[in-house]
């Protein structure tokens, strides 16, 4: 490789770039809002209102954004996303009942609302800037939150 | 402007290492993915691209053409190849370790200007189902 090349690809380390993990989380919920009567929680949340509750198997989708580190080649460490995601993912929610944790004991927990909560939790991931959190609640719907990235 | 997205895969080998580092310090760092043997993954590569459809023939960019493209610039170079020791920009002396998300920039740029009439937009690389890097270019 000739010098020029080379100078160029070291330089480019400190590019920015974007690295996403999914990560999964089972649990239960149900969408019922205390401002409604029972009949406008049956009439806006329709059989997500039925009153024991169902559950999803969530795929968390977590990116964290920032330059490559030149020694490294990555945006942050693996292993320390997977174990901030262990403790603060897994742990707090997986194999849950959503509508028994602090979290929801006055927000109805949408996926709207889990998903700003989850994005909230990874601000306070030390190894990168978790950029943007995106839920999907089943193959057939989504919900995400934070940067347009190169889109906008 | 409409934004397309051309998938390819390549399997490849690679090792993570720092040549300017010990080897406990690889070791320590990058774990098992500093295993000198190497190690592979099927990569899914997808390329975004932006434009403008084309008043007659209704394409951003010809298909046909992207995947050619995509298969001259990238596939036949990393595909069945070790990353390490085989693809001049992770080459010994480099210094660039072949994550995925150096492998995305490399990409980025081996395939820029060289698609005609669209512009690179993203592109993203899986090294498996749960793990992919994105990269937009310089910003």
């Amino acid at each position: 490789m000739a010098a020029g090349e080379l100078q160029e690809t070291r330089q480019s380390a400190g590019s920015r770039a974007y690295l996403s993990r999914r990560y999964r989380v089972s649990a239960s919920h149900r969408l019922h809002s205390e401002a409604y009567s029972a009949e406008e929680n049956r009439a806006v949340y329709g059989k997500c209102n039925n009153p024991h509750g169902h559950g999803h198997n969530y795929v968390v989708e977590v990116t964290v954004g920032g330059p490559v580190n030149a020694e490294t080649g990555m945006v942050c460490d693996l292993g320390e996303l997977d174990e901030f995601a262990r403790v603060q993912l897994i742990e707090r929610f997986d194999g849950m009942n959503l509508n028994t944790l602090d979290e929801f004991r006055e927000l109805v927990p949408t996926t709207e609302n889990f998903t700003a909560e989850v994005y909230r939790n990874f601000q306070g991931f030390c190894g990168g800037r978790v950029a943007r959190v995106r839920i999907e609640e089943t193959g057939n719907n989504s919900f995400e939150i934070g940067d347009e990235f190169g889109r906008g | 402007m409409i934004l397309l997205t051309r998938k390819a895969e390549f399997s490849s080998a690679h090792y993570y290492w720092n040549e300017a580092w010990t080897k406990e310090e690889n070791e320590r760092v990058f774990g098992r993915c500093a295993n000198r043997n190497g190690h592979g993954h099927n990569y899914t590569l997808e390329v975004t691209v932006a434009g403008e459809v084309d008043a007659v023939s209704g394409f951003v960019v010809d298909l046909k053409e992207l995947k050619e493209i995509l298969e001259r610039e990238v596939v036949s170079v990393y595909d069945h190849r070790h990353l390490n020791l085989e693809v001049a920009e992770f080459a010994a002396g480099t210094g660039v370790v072949p994550t995925t998300e150096n492998i995305a920039i490399a990409i980025w740029r081996r395939l820029e200007g060289k698609i005609p009439g669209a512009k690179l937009q993203r592109v993203r690389v899986y090294e498996m189902n749960d793990l992919f890097a994105d990269y937009y270019g310089e910003r």
